[in-house]
């Protein structure tokens, strides 16, 4: 249960500088919504990146047709994309925000589609067969004198027509999926960058809230789904912990040993795809001959490969297989013995090392203000594993370093990730002999209930700090669901480390920062 | 030691006698022209399949081995994919220079290749600067690559193009210096001059110390010359999709790919004719039945088997390292691999007037 400090919007601004100057250096999450008769507003969850301290903030407006609150993103880098995407789903406007365009959905879209007086019908928003007209102004909203908002708009300064500007994606090989990079270039200069993002987002978080608890489940798979099981865990803890339902010893084996695999098969493609985009295919190639070990494992345990469905509420779709220990032990085994040959053949190359180090360097404080978690932010020497800052699961009694670089370049983000490696066979090493019997799976009642309140719960996915919100109302559907993207804060560092940079850096430190696109729409 | 001229010679004087001169010589160029675009077609399919295992080696894979057995049908099929493709008009682009452009990059590839010495007389061009031919000739495949970015109305193209156009003309100095250091040392511009003088020993081991950097110059700019990786920017598929052949689809694509294959086996073949000795067999002065031995393996031998050892070179290097960034390219021809050059092609000049080479 999460305690909510609402605050009035006179004081809201000064409510938060305080907060910053305090240590409050790391906005978690910032969540948009929709309160109905009580207005709209946002949830802001802060943390001190020192003592892990958290405070809950909420601000509302009961004007529905012109909702206004005061931006905060002077104060964390962050908010400015996340205010952006609370701008396009609820039509908040953030005054002294400096560019508020929509993040997420077209420019001439009608409405915003997480109010609750949303019309969905599609008359209002069909189909369009035309290509989204290209924003060449943005919008900054200031308030006067006499309280009224000004609009103020001035040109975005990538499309200076003049320069010869170059779209990296929707469809690129080296985005990964379909974001949209808008570079201005001067030479092979990158002189400014502009992140579209949006091409794949399924609206999510509306589906859960006309959704059954059990049937939001199998959304998590499908935002980073190569953090299926964390995403999945975090949201079955959340909703656990609401209920207050305690899951067996055997489980929590079974969830930390997954995650871990997971994490290994995550960090392995992170590794391969960065190799592949450097041009160097086969280091790529030797990555993904030991990922398919894991899948191959994942495949016989769960049954899917990349979509697991595995977690449920209260415990694990099917026990682990007879055979299942053997196998994770075999290749763990053998994953230490061939790591050795991705610093052979990738690593230690001095053409890889010359054009990763230094580059993309993310300093300590931009990492938390942009809340970059995950391998980037601890590349930065941030320590903000969730698995150490808030243990969950099993992770308070096994024993694992935290891997921190310093350097905050893209070689210190690779290393960070393959020293993880090492790190989760470790923790798995230590659980996988001493599964105890029990239940996989604590019975629930058919239709689940959650009390009154807001809940929330967050795991170490693996790219970030992922983060599970719900607001409840009693009902068997959400109120509100909200999946913090572990994907937006490194897009929203992205945008900063990248100007200045060559374009074949450009296409170094996107690898580096190893953000996958479901998660970023979700 | 099988001598071609005298079989050409026979060819030449029957030709003669039954038409006129000018006749007989128009047979000729055309016979000289199906021979090398013949053995042209045979060695890119050899290396397109050869590429493909070999890569597959160093990947811990297979490779292709469905079509045919072993998979030796698979260029064969791939040539029939892309000849039924569609050939794409590309809007507003410069459709004279557009498809002209692949037709030029073979051209040059065509042209440098009739200039291999397979075998003692096996030779189509061969004059007394026969060296400055092959770069002259070599270096005009640029004009087709710059060509095809400029003409593909394509953004991606023009900074592949404009990549290549810098990359290739840079490379060319320190190919040109790596090259000048050996024509010090045999005194003659003549590739079969060249040759016939290796029949006492490799430059590569007569030269010692400055061939062998030579060599190593040479086989660092070839590679940068032929647009492989890890000097692929100008294609650098993860940042530019494909580069400057972004646009070109069915046989226009093609021939980037034949060229692009055939280049590497012109570095690797005139690497094998001015360091290894060409097709000159393995010589070792004193040891004279040992001597007598190698020559009964066919020149043709001897010079295909250096060409694919130094194409396998190459093709290991390419499938080992990663990509260059553009800077880095530049500053290590024009800080590192041009003044090693000189300096190189100063200490040859010194060891020829010392005579303190073998």
């Amino acid at each position: 249960m999460m305690e909510v400090t609402f605050v009035e919007i006179e004081e809201f601004r000064s409510t938060m500088i305080h907060l910053h100057r305090k240590g409050m250096d790391f906005l978690r999450e910032m969540i948009g919504m929709d309160w109905n008769e009580e207005g709209l507003g946002a949830i802001y969850i802060l943390e001190n990146s020192d003592t892990h301290e958290c405070t809950e903030i909420a601000v509302r407006t009961t004007d529905r047709e012109n909702p206004e609150l005061p931006s905060v993103s002077d104060l964390w880098m962050v908010a400015e994309f996340y205010e952006r995407e609370v701008f396009d789903f609820y039509g908040i406007r953030f005054t002294g925000h400096h560019d508020l365009r929509r993040l997420f959905l077209r420019k001439d879209w009608v409405g915003h589609p997480l109010r609750k007086d949303y019309d969905t019908s599609e008359e209002i928003n069909p189909i369009r067969m035309e290509s989204e007209p290209v924003e060449e102004f943005s919008r900054e909203y200031d308030i006067k004198d006499d309280k009224e908002l000004a609009e103020k708009v001035e040109k975005l300064k990538i499309l200076h027509y003049d320069q010869y500007t170059v779209n990296i994606g929707p469809q690129h090989p080296a985005t990964h999926g379909v974001l949209h990079f808008h570079l201005s270039l001067e030479g092979e200069e990158v002189r400014k960058v502009d992140i579209h993002c949006g091409y794949i987002h399924r609206g999510i978080e509306k589906l859960c809230e006309s959704r059954t608890y059990p049937q939001t489940l199998a959304f998590t798979d499908r935002l980073d789904y190569l953090s299926a099981h964390q995403n999945r865990h975090a949201l079955c803890m959340c909703i656990e912990n609401a209920m207050g339902l305690e899951v067996t010893e055997r489980v929590q084996y079974i969830r930390t040993i997954m995650d871990e695999l997971q994490r290994i098969d995550s960090h392995l493609l992170m590794y391969s795809c960065m190799a592949m985009d450097m041009g160097a295919i086969t280091g790529f190639i030797y990555g993904f001959r030991e990922r398919e070990k894991i899948l191959d494992i994942m495949e016989e345990v769960t049954g899917g490969r990349l979509i697991q469905n595995y977690n449920v509420i209260g415990g694990v779709q099917a026990d682990i297989t007879p055979g299942f220990a053997q196998k994770v032990k075999e290749y763990c085994n053998d994953q230490k013995k061939r790591i050795r040959e991705y610093y052979d053949v990738f690593v230690n190359n001095v053409i890889f090392t010359n054009r990763a180090k230094g580059v993309g360097v993310l300093t300590r404080n931009d990492a938390i203000s942009f809340g970059a978690t995950g391998g980037t932010g601890r590349a930065s020497g941030w320590a903000c594993d969730v698995r150490k800052r808030h243990p969950y699961a099993m992770y308070g009694k096994v024993d694992f370093k935290e891997i921190i670089h310093t350097g905050g370049d893209s070689y210190d983000r690779l290393l960070v990730r393959l020293e993880e490696i090492m790190q989760s066979i470790h923790i798995i090493e230590q659980l996988i002999d001493n599964i105890p019997e029990g239940d996989f799976r604590t019975k629930t009642k058919p239709i689940i209930k959650l009390p009154e309140g807001r809940f929330t719960a967050s795991v170490e996915g693996s790219r970030g700090e992922f983060g599970v919100f719900i607001e409840s109302r009693g009902d068997k559907t959400p109120y509100r669901m909200k999946f913090r993207p572990t994907g937006l804060p490194l897009i929203a560092a992205a945008h900063k480390i990248m100007k200045g940079c060559k374009i074949a850096d450009l296409i170094t430190i996107g690898a580096s920062l190893d953000y996958v696109i479901p998660d970023i729409d979700r | 030691m099988t001598d071609f001229n005298t079989i050409i010679e026979a060819i030449d004087s029957s030709l003669n006698s039954m038409m006129p001169h000018s006749a007989a010589v128009l047979v000729e160029c055309i016979l000289a022209a199906v021979c090398a675009i013949g053995a042209y077609l045979v060695f890119a399919i050899i290396m397109i399949y050869m590429e493909r295992k070999v890569c597959a080696a160093f990947q811990c894979r297979v490779g292709p081995d469905r079509v045919g057995k072993w998979g030796i049908l698979q260029v064969f099929s791939d040539v029939f994919k892309m000849l039924i493709k569609e050939i794409i008009d590309i809007k507003n682009s410069d459709r004279i220079l557009y498809n002209l452009a692949p037709f030029l990059v073979v051209m040059s590839s065509l042209i440098t290749f009739s200039c291999l010495p397979f075998a003692r007389g096996l030779q189509v061009l061969d004059f007394n600067i026969g060296i400055f031919f092959i770069m002259a000739a070599s270096s005009f495949g640029i004009l087709g690559i710059l060509l095809a970015g400029w003409s593909s109305n394509n953004k991606f193209s023009m900074i592949g193009a404009i990549r290549s156009g810098g990359q290739m003309i840079s490379y060319e100095l320190s190919m040109g210096l790596s090259i000048l250091t050996l024509v010090v040392l045999s005194g003659s511009m003549q590739i079969s001059e060249l040759v016939e003088d290796q029949t006492r020993g490799w430059f590569i081991f007569r030269g010692h110390i400055p061939a062998v950097i030579a060599f190593i110059m040479y086989i660092i700019s070839g590679n940068a010359e032929t647009n492989r990786a890890p000097f692929d920017l100008p294609e650098a598929e993860s940042e530019l999709t494909a580069g400057f052949h972004t646009e070109y689809s069915g046989m226009g694509f093609g021939l980037f790919y034949v060229a692009e294959f055939m280049n590497m086996f012109i570095i690797a073949g005139i690497a094998s004719t001015i360091f290894l000795g060409g097709w000159a067999p393995f010589y070792i002065s004193g040891l004279d039945g040992f001597n007598e031995a190698m020559c009964w393996i066919p020149g043709i031998v001897w010079f295909l088997g250096k060409t694919f050892f130094v194409i396998w070179l190459l093709m290991w290097i390419r499938w080992t390292f990663p990509r260059l960034r553009i800077d880095q390219v530049l500053v290590l021809e024009w800080k590192y691999m041009v003044p090693i050059g000189l300096l190189n092609l100063l200490i040859m000049t010194i060891c020829v007037v010392m005579g303190w080479t073998f």
